[in-house]
């Protein structure tokens, strides 16, 4: 299961550090457009197979469009979904880049959301620039340690992180259930495992609630322009980050230069932890104000998905993370306003993962839009 | 001692290690018996009786009753001298063994604890167990098929789903057997995809396999919502009836448990006993295994690495859809948004607790499916242990095995690898 670490492979193509020729522009742009283009064509294949008629495609395409760009209400809820998508895929797109798998965002954001949500309940009468930097510290602390687990057994003892953090995710969604239903965090009076709600004072405040009440955009896409920069300066200017870059692309050269390959595997996934935990706290604190089973939602999942069609670059994973959340934003537009269900988009995100990762699939399909392979 | 030896020879370095590993062992073991001893022990009173019969069977069963203290404080005892056996000289040799009776052992003082002063029917527990570890097994069968060929097989979940979803569609309009058919065929044509992503295409396995489970979960909600909902009658397939096997069915005990079950987990053993034949006993198979080890050495030997991939993949694919049919035509006859909720991420950890066999993954998924009736049956007997723990359990085993700590388990060494011909 050494995938990542096989020069061959595509996550260590994946990983290659961009230059300024043709065949990097079309790996970072003509590859991703066409990666969106043909699975937005195939969701529209798929409504027709399912019954759908022509022109109610025509207007779930347009309610798509307009339910995420259309209106100054479509582009606070593109930014408001974009905020925890773009947070827990700079984690993963740090992981890719230091050659660990870290599927477990998923459990990651659960536990963050979770702590925040604990710590967002708790102190009442704390000021504000107290409390809520608080919860979310707490938010990403306990990311980062659920997902300093995984890798601390594969620094250790070698246990495969794709295998630990898929458990761990299980784990968390069994653990948010149990804690939901303790008494000092379920809400009084309820039954449903759901939980008290986030004081005031922890809230992510809405930032255009002056123009109309109804925006949601909060303060997290501040925490999410911070982290864009962090992770490109610790990626690209830091000493760590260029271990981690080194391990990714050599985990043995990095160890025979010195690098302690154990320390940055822990690192990494702490870090990686720590962006989903915000991730979590930036949902319960600036969208939800509780936390209930799923109150997650798949952003996990979903954030692989943003990172991999941002070739692990920050700011390639903050437009992937817009876009995403364009297309979602766009797609409860499409349920109201043309009845297709929510769920398409779950399909379109998976044709972009496949077509995004199978660049050899799409040079052969679309072949007038590539160079030809100089006897490669 | 003159000379210093800092690097130990391999041999030592094993011993070493086992050493290590026994004590671990025997301090686990003495643990759990202090466990039983004070906590299913101590503070139970009356006794535990298990219900053999269901009411109407050939041959009726008197109840077993088990005083539950007594029996806890005897296994402690039991438990406890297999953890001083660790310390003592040879004791290696059976650490490993001692370990898992221990285990299984250490089950039975917690059933009697649960039980005490009420009754319940073990004969329903073991049978709901063999039926819930049916999809966990065949899920684990498809991840041995797949790993044994090096394509590591994360998809597994989406396979599953993806059978359940064809069987009661298919199975609306067709009848029991052709949804069987149809969700075997359609868990065959992700398998295909898989491979054809893993091998031609060289997509990255484990992003492959994300990508289908995203994928195959999106079309099957999205048609479930889209289309189910409004035309009912395709989701309402027929559920298979059991089969009694003649005679053997009738034995008391055995005959509930193992004989009177539907198709799925008559061919659930078939497929188990068919595939360790094809992998262990049959020149294909023992190609199909050298592809998975070594694909250098074995396409020098003239196999074509890329058709024994495809072929196996598709084949594990089809075992998947197989096993997904179980929720739907085995079980409820209807299709539910991700109702295989995580099954086929156990059956890849039944797969690693089996150590990619196709007899040890049916094992596992027997000891997973086993903590999943338990946790029901629990929530009958009202026990103060949170279901939510238990269900948790098999993760967390999952995660202590590979992180090796009892027994490295070792997968074809060529696993995850794309081969990419010179």
């Amino acid at each position: 299961m050494n995938e990542a670490r096989n020069p061959d492979s595509v996550s260590a193509q994946l990983l290659k550090r961009a230059a300024p020729a043709r065949a990097d522009f079309e790996d970072l742009v003509i590859v991703p457009v066409l990666a969106v283009i043909v699975a937005l064509v195939l969701g529209a294949v798929i409504m027709l197979a399912t019954g759908v008629s022509l022109p109610i495609i025509g207007r779930s395409f347009v309610a798509l469009f307009v339910g995420s760009v259309g209106s100054l209400n479509a582009i606070s809820e593109t930014l408001t979904s974009a905020a925890p998508l773009t947070l827990a895929g700079l984690g993963i797109a740090l992981g890719f880049r230091a050659g660990m798998f870290n599927i477990g965002a998923e459990g990651q954001v659960i536990m963050g959301g979770l702590a925040a949500v604990i710590v967002g309940f708790s102190f009442p009468g704390l000021p504000m620039v107290i409390h809520l930097p608080l919860a979310l510290l707490a938010g990403a602390l306990v990311g980062a340690l659920w997902a300093a687990i995984a890798g601390w057994l594969r620094a250790t003892t070698g246990a495969h992180e794709v295998i630990t953090t898929i458990m761990l995710n299980l784990i968390s969604v069994k653990l948010l259930d149990y804690l939901l239903r303790m008494p000092w965090i379920q809400r009084p009076g309820r039954a449903d495992p759901i939980s008290k709600s986030v004081l005031p004072n922890a809230e992510l405040p809405r930032l255009l609630d002056w123009l109309d009440p109804t925006l949601r955009v909060h303060a997290g896409i501040v925490l999410v322009v911070l982290a864009v920069l962090f992770v490109w300066w610790l990626l690209f200017r830091s000493t760590i980050g260029f271990e981690f870059r080194a391990s990714g692309l050599n985990p043995d050269a990095a160890r025979y230069a010195g690098m302690r390959s154990g320390l940055i595997i822990v690192l990494v996934m702490a870090l990686a932890g720590a962006l989903a935990g915000l991730a979590g706290a930036n949902q319960v604190l600036g969208v939800l104000g509780r936390a209930s089973p799923n109150f997650s939602g798949g952003v996990g999942f979903d954030a692989i998905a943003v990172a991999l069609l941002g070739r692990s670059h920050p700011v390639g994973v903050l437009l992937a993370g817009l876009l995403f959340g364009a297309l979602q934003a766009g797609a409860r537009q499409m349920q109201v306003s043309a009845g297709v269900s929510l769920d398409l988009i779950a399909i379109i995100q998976a044709l972009i993962i496949i077509f995004m990762a199978a660049p050899i699939l799409m040079r052969a399909v679309f072949s007038f839009a590539f160079q030809k392979p100089a006897g490669r | 001692m003159a000379v210093t030896d800092t690097s130990p020879s391999a041999p030592a370095a094993i011993g070493f290690a086992r050493r290590r590993q026994t004590l671990i062992i025997g301090w686990l073991l003495l643990a759990l018996a202090v466990f039983v001893a004070f906590v299913f022990a101590l503070p139970v009173t009356g006794d535990a009786s298990f219900r053999l019969a269901f009411p109407g069977d050939a041959f009726s069963m008197p109840n077993l009753v088990v005083p539950a203290a007594p029996y806890a404080w005897v296994v402690a005892a039991v438990l406890a001298f297999f953890g001083v056996r660790q310390f003592l000289p040879g004791a290696s040799r059976w650490s490993g063994l001692l370990f898992g009776i221990g285990l299984l052992l250490a089950v039975t003082p917690f059933l009697t604890w649960a039980t005490a002063g009420k009754s319940f029917s073990l004969t329903g527990m073991l049978q709901a167990t063999i039926v819930r570890a049916v999809p966990i097994a065949l899920g684990g069968l498809a991840g041995v098929l797949s790993e044994r060929v090096a394509v590591v097989n994360i998809a597994i979940e989406g396979m599953l789903l993806a059978g359940a979803f064809t069987g009661a569609v298919v199975g609306s309009l067709l009848g029991g057997t052709g949804g069987l058919v149809a969700a075997v065929l359609v868990g065959g044509a992700f398998g295909l995809l898989l491979a054809a992503l893993v091998v031609t295409y060289r997509v990255d396995q484990i992003i492959a396999g994300v990508a289908i489970n995203l994928l195959v979960l999106g079309l099957t909600s999205y048609v479930s919502s889209q289309v189910l909902t409004h035309y009912r009658e395709l989701n309402n397939a027929p559920v298979f009836k059991a089969v009694n096997i003649p005679f053997l069915s009738d034995l008391p005990v055995i005959g509930p448990v193992l004989f009177q079950h539907n198709i799925f987990v008559y061919g659930a053993l078939i497929m188990v006993a068919i595939a360790t034949y094809y992998l262990f006993h049959t020149a294909s198979g023992l190609r199909a295994r050298a592809v998975g080890e070594h694909p250098e050495a074995a396409d020098t030997l003239g196999i074509n690495v890329y058709r024994i991939r495809y072929i196996n993949v598709t084949l594990a694919g089809m075992a998947a859809g197989f096993g997904g049919a179980w929720f739907t035509l085995g079980s409820v006859g209807r299709f539910d948004e991700n109702m295989t909720n995580g099954r086929g991420y156990i059956g890849l950890a039944a797969m690693i607790f089996g150590r990619w066999h196709p007899v040890g993954a049916l094992m596992a998924a027997l000891v997973f499916g086993f903590a999943d009736s338990l946790q029901q049956k629990l929530a009958i007997l009202r026990t103060p242990i949170p279901a939510e723990f238990l269900a948790m359990a098999p993760y967390i085993a999952t995660i202590v095995l590979v992180a090796g700590l009892i027994g490295r388990a070792r997968p074809p060494a060529a696993d995850g690898k794309p081969y990419v011909k010179e």
